[in-house]
């Protein structure tokens, strides 16, 4: 089962990753980081391909993949 | 479960300073991911001059000096000149390499120093809070133009890539862009390309990133992608102009 999982302490919530996401897994979550930041959830994980695009786009390295 | 894409061990344990969306992380991301697979991230310089690359620093496990504003070029090159076994990047923004540094950025181009230029362009100085930069779109509004820049107040902005490439020395001059996924692996092999051309036949080279800096923009991080490629791309097209 493949997955992506964004490290909170990393992530701006900027939602360049939601953009990308051909399934539209990602979205901008209910709780905010040390930052301020409302940084990004992945839901229904079943879904996820581990085609990386999410992590290739994110511009602080906050994700990783697993499949 | 396999570790198909993680954050690249050249990257220290910091979050960055730079704004949601800013594309100077992903370039970070780059060049770390490209060291570790030429494991020399022991080995790379990281000379960066003044911009919103002056803050790097923490956030990354190379070593790195700091140059006065427009002036890596040439710092790099005394640097090179004595240490001709360490690879090393020139990171510079757009108002540091075409307006500030310009004779510094030419001269090393035109010397042939064998060491990598990464020019981020993002169309404004984005650290001194979005003035118009030497790149700035024509009819772009920036703090400084606030009706948009006018070609009779301010003239033409500078493609950069263009002008190192018509110079003889240059190995590899490239103009790439870090607004999609697949632009995004396109500008890493060719950093990866400028790196190795650098290492291995002691070439210059020559690394310009189309960055977006969403915030001096004034727009959501969601419209970067139109944005780049309705106003950006077609003013500075993409591509390999030499090498």
């Amino acid at each position: 089962m493949a997955k992506a999982v964004i490290d909170e302490k990393f992530c701006k919530g900027c939602g360049l990753c939601f953009t990308v996401c051909g399934k539209k897994l990602l979205k901008a979550g209910d709780k905010a980081n040390a930052k301020g930041y409302y940084f990004a959830v992945q839901t229904e994980d079943d879904k996820c391909t581990a085609c990386s695009l999410c992590a290739i786009i994110c511009p602080d390295a906050a994700i990783t993949v697993y499949k | 479960m396999d570790v198909v894409y993680k954050r690249s061990g050249a990257l220290s344990d910091v979050s960055t300073t730079y704004c949601p969306g800013c594309s100077h992380g992903t370039a970070f991301k780059l060049i770390a991911e490209i060291s570790e697979e030429l494991d020399i991230v022991n080995k790379l310089v990281f000379a960066t001059p003044i911009g919103c690359t002056t803050f790097s620093a923490p956030f990354h496990k190379f070593s790195t000096f700091m140059s006065a504003h427009g002036r890596a070029p040439a710092n790099a090159t005394g640097f090179k000149r004595c240490n001709p076994k360490r690879p090393v990047i020139v990171y510079q923004g757009d108002g540091d390499c075409a307006a500030i540094g310009t004779g510094e950025s030419i001269h090393a181009a035109a010397r042939g120093e064998a060491f990598t230029v990464v020019m981020a362009n993002n169309q404004v100085y984005g650290m001194t809070g979005g003035q118009m930069a030497p790149t700035t779109l024509t009819g772009q509004k920036t703090t400084t133009t606030p009706n948009g820049r006018s070609v009779e107040a301010c003239g033409y902005p500078i493609r950069m890539a263009e002008q190192i490439a018509q110079l003889e020395a240059p190995r590899f001059v490239t103009r790439q862009s870090l607004h999609t996924p697949k632009n995004i692996l396109q500008a890493k092999a060719a950093i990866k390309k400028a790196l190795e051309l650098q290492i291995n036949e002691e070439a210059y080279s020559f690394v310009e990133l189309l960055c977006a800096c969403p915030t001096n923009w004034a727009i959501e991080p969601s419209g970067i992608k139109e944005y780049m490629e309705k106003n950006v791309i077609p003013y500075f097209p993409l591509g390999d102009l030499k090498g």
